[in-house]
This record gives structure tokens, sequence and C-alpha cells, in this order.
């Protein structure tokens, strides 16, 4: 059943549609519109700076959060009968069945001045309260169109990127290894810290990839529910490849760039993950 | 011990809810008769039939389920094939694909559907100003064939993905076995390991068809002017602050999604009881015991 020829469509199909354009992507960076070998897309970049920075000020934030809520979350889920588990995890990766466009539009009705969230907090009284308190004229949150709203779309959407991996880790942790911690007199606190965490790490790591990426690379998210205030990475790039400042050279520039910075990140973040997984094991 | 677990039930529920709420509310308003997600006024199904009469979305959705249909199929085809070829190689040239493999799966979607464009855009570029181009009397430009590219182009690594495993659980000896027996070359695959790693072709088929289904960004890039799907299309209605059809659109695609799911779980979990029967009948002492 050995038969090595069978990868050869496939390896020449990679070479035509996933290398070839990667490489293109690195020949259009270097290279001015009339032809020739130019710096200029990268030494132009400076003035977006500020994209560079809220994407991944944005990412990063909305990353943290998506640990805060996933692990426990995960955590507390191991913890479950196999039913219950099963049943969990259906409903985690329902909603990311659904197209984010979706997802998203939803909060963009949530969020607004007049939106259900907004009418609630009304209904309850807390905004007579605040005036009251502070003497403040106050009728609503403003919640769309800011960047906390950004934020807030990134950890919606990709929250389940981050619980997976996490459960998946946690969950096949072998029961023994925690007995045999809590025989040799190991406290609930200190399972958890000695024996849980530093096992569940290789699924923060991934889970971690799995939302900073996207969310650091996300465009769309930043028009719909940011009202197109912050321009993020992925607008800038969109705009030089669709938009009216077409120009795929820079666009290209940006989007080596932005790639090149990820993967250091992820490779600082996989070396410093295999140090602590080698500080368990001893 | 029970006491103890409410604070992280509390927690748990509280998750659910926030991942929940949002779809809750467009499946309610999806109802509703005003043009409003925000105030109530009343049932009314108005809003399906105006999204089954609405004929660019319902032209976008047949692109997308053509186009999501023959990418998976064609991705299926394709990373099977060189799934087998990989694991046929020798460990070093095997790790080098399989990276390659991955390249699309941890790029960002966005660097995917830009370098894709590029491409495209290149290629057409230079296949019209050929003389070959001129000599044929035909001129190509970005649509369905770009997108098609493009879409297998993404799914291919998930069935290559969940093709491998089974292969790598597979008896080495039941291939020769088979042709020991007199089968054929072809024969003895098509007999003894296709339907052994069927259930891991299946599962790649299945997440490669959700996965086109689903695409916004690459099929963003590589669409061209002429074709739209359905994705995009969403993209568009999404822009206007208010859109209602999207309410009947999206609950439609969550029962949708929802049916899929439930199929895909109870296949999986009826694999499993049938594969630790079989287990169990194939080991002696615990069929007995």
């Amino acid at each position: 059943m050995r038969n090595r020829a069978l990868a050869i469509p496939y390896v020449v199909w990679m070479a035509l549609f996933v290398i070839a354009p990667l490489i293109l992507i690195v020949i259009y960076a270097f290279t001015a519109k009339d032809g020739g070998v130019t710096l200029s897309n990268f030494s132009n970049m400076g003035q977006y700076f500020p994209a560079f920075r809220h994407s991944f000020v944005l990412a990063v934030i909305a990353t943290l959060i998506c640990i805060l809520i996933g692990y426990p979350l995960a955590y507390f889920l191991s913890k479950e009968s196999v039913m219950v588990r099963k049943v969990a995890m259906m409903l985690i990766m329902l909603p990311m069945w659904m197209n984010f466009l979706l997802r998203t539009y939803a909060w963009m009705s949530l969020l607004d001045d007049n939106g259900l969230i907004n009418q609630f907090l009304g209904s309850i009284g807390l905004f007579d309260l605040i005036n009251g308190i502070f003497g403040t004229n106050l009728t609503c949150f403003h919640m769309i169109n800011t960047q906390g709203a950004i934020i807030l779309g990134m950890v919606y959407n990709f929250l389940p990127f981050m619980i997976m991996p996490i459960f998946s880790v946690i969950d096949k942790i072998d029961p023994k290894v925690i007995e045999a911690a809590q025989d040799l007199g190991a406290n609930n606190t200190m399972v958890f810290r000695k024996v849980i965490f530093p096992l569940s790490l290789p699924g923060v790591l991934s889970g971690v990839t799995m939302v900073f990426i996207p969310s650091v690379s996300t465009f769309a998210l930043s028009r719909l529910l940011g009202g197109g205030k912050t321009l993020l990475l992925g607008d800038l790039i969109e705009m030089q490849f669709l938009g009216n400042a077409y120009n795929p050279h820079l666009g290209s520039a940006i989007a080596l760039v932005m790639m090149v910075i990820v993967l250091v990140c992820m490779a600082i973040m996989n070396r410093f993950g295999e140090g602590e997984e080698g500080v368990a094991v001893l | 011990m029970s006491k103890r677990r409410i604070p992280s039930r509390i927690f748990t529920v509280l998750v659910y809810l926030f991942l929940y709420a949002p779809i809750v509310l467009l499946i309610v308003f999806s109802f509703n008769s005003a043009k409003s997600n925000r105030v109530w006024e009343g049932f009314s199904l108005k809003w399906y039939l105006e999204l089954f009469q609405d004929t660019r979305l319902l032209g976008a959705l047949r692109t997308t389920l053509i186009l999501s249909v023959l990418a998976a199929l064609i991705a299926t085809i394709l990373g099977t094939a060189a799934a087998i070829g990989f694991y046929s190689m020798r460990r070093r040239s095997r790790s080098v694909c399989l990276s390659v493999n991955n390249i699309p799966l941890t790029n960002a979607d966005i660097i995917t559907g830009v370098s894709m464009m590029l491409l495209f855009v290149f290629a057409i570029g230079a296949f019209n100003g050929s003389p070959l181009s001129q000599l044929l009397g035909v001129r190509w430009k970005m649509g369905f064939g770009t997108l098609l590219l493009a879409h297998i182009t993404f799914d291919a690594p998930y069935v290559i993905l969940s093709v491998m495993p089974k292969l790598r659980q597979l008896d080495p000896n039941i291939y020769e076995a088979a042709q020991d027996l007199g089968a054929s070359g072809f024969y003895a695959f098509r007999r003894v390991i296709l339907p052994e790693i069927m259930p891991g072709v299946l599962n790649g088929l299945i997440i490669a068809f959700t996965m086109s289904i689903d695409d916004f960004v690459i099929s963003y890039f590589t669409k061209g002017s002429g074709v739209t799907t359905l994705a995009v299309e969403i993209y568009t209605m999404v822009k206007k602050p208010v859109t209602p059809e999207i309410n009947a659109l999206s609950t439609l695609m969550f029962i949708c999604v929802f049916l899929l799911l439930l199929i895909v779980n109870v296949r999986q979990a009826r694999q499993e009881t049938a594969s630790s029967r079989r287990k169990a009948a194939l080991t002696p002492s615990d069929g007995q015991s």
C-alpha cells in the first residue's frame, strides 16, 4: 500500500497555490509599481504604526480575556460527568459553526445606544441611580463603535478556540497522576499548581495561537463593531488590495511584516512553553 | 463537595449565557413584525417570506452550496491520495510535506486570501497578455474558477489531518495479506484499506464542506467581481444598520448547523460503541468477563 506517487498531485498543488502565492507576497513587498526593487514599501510604513499598535494591543487584550474566561471554564467542565462534558463541548462548538458575521451582527444591535442591554439597564433603574448619585444626565452606556466593542467581538467570536484545546488537554490528564500527587500529600491547590496547570500549558499555548492570529489579522470586525474609527491591520491590508488605496505592493509589505511579527511571537511563546514543560518533567 | 461547586456552576452558566444570548436574540427577533432588533411589536413570518424572495441572496446560497460541495469533494480525493502518499514517505520528506500542509491552517486567513489573489491576478494577467489567449480567443478573469481553486487549497489540509491518524492506526500487514490471498493492488485498496480509513475520509469531507460554507475572508479576496458567496453577501447586508432578513437567515442557518452537529456526534458515538464492541469480541478474556 506504500505508494509515494499518490502525493505528487497534492505536492504540485501546494507548490502552486500555497508556496507560490507566499513567494509573490515577498516579491511584491520588495518591488515598486514600476517593477524596480525597492525598500520604500517598508520605509513608508512608519505612518501606519498606529494600526500595528491598535491591532496588537486589542488582540493581546482579547487573548488574555479569553484565557481568563476559557481556562476556568475548561477546568470546571473537565470535572463534570462524561455525558455533561460531551453536550457542553457540543454547545461550545455550535456557535462557532455559524458565520462570524451573523454573530457579530447580533452584537451590533445588542450594544446599540437603544439596544437591549441599555434598555435592560434602564428598566432596572441603573441610569436613574447613577444620575441621582453623580448628578449626571446619563441615558445609556455608549458601547457600540468603541474599541471595547471590538475586543468584545474578538472574545465572543474566538473564545471557543481557547476553550477547546485547553479542555482536551485537561481531559486527557491521567487521573492516576492526580491521585499519586494526593497520596504524596498534596492538597487541592498544590495538585492544581504543580500537576494540572503545568500539564495543561500546551493546550493554553495552542489556544493562544488560535485566538491571537485571527484577532490580530481581523478585518470587518472593526468596521462593524468599531464604527471604522479604529483602523486595524486587517482593514489596512484590505484597503490596499480591494479598497480605494489600491497598492498591492504596500499591502504585501504590511502583510509580510504582520506575518513575521506573528511568527516571532509564536516562536518565543513556544520556546517559553517548552521551558515550562521541561520544568514540569523535572 | 456539591456546595463548593456552586460558584463554578454559576460561572459556567454565565459563559454559556454570553455565548448564546446574541443567538437567541437573533432567533426571537426573526419573528418580529417590526423592522427592528430593539422593539418587539408582534409575531410575524414576513422576514422569512422576504428571505425566500430575495433572488440575490438565493443565488449566492446556490453558488456557495455548489462551490462547497465541489471543493470538499475534490479536496477529499486530492487529500486522501496525498495522505497515503505522505504516509508512504520517509520521515524527513513527510515532515516537510506536513509542515507545508499546515501553512494554510496556521496562517491568518487574510494572508492566504491576499496571497492567492496576487497569484490569480498575476497568472490571469500573464495569460491574457500571451499569444495563447489571442489564439484561443479566451480571456480569463477571477470568478467561480478562482474561488474553487482557493477553497480546495484551504480544504485539503483538513482532509489530510483527519485521514493521517486513520492510516497510522492501520495494521501494516492487512494490505499484504489481501494481496497474498490474490487481490490486485487496487482491489485490495478498495476492499481492505478504504473501508478502514473511511471514517477519517468522511470526517475530512464534512469538515472541508463546513469550512467552505463558513469562509468569508478568503472568498472575499478571490471571488472577483462576477460571483458572490453567501458569506460575502451577508457582509454587504450586515454593513447596513438594520436588515431583519439577516435574523431569519441566522435562524435557519443555526438550525442547519445544529442538526449537522447532532448527526456528526451521533455518528461518532455509534462508531465508538461499534469499535469498542469489536475490540471486546476480539479479545477473548474481555468477551468472557
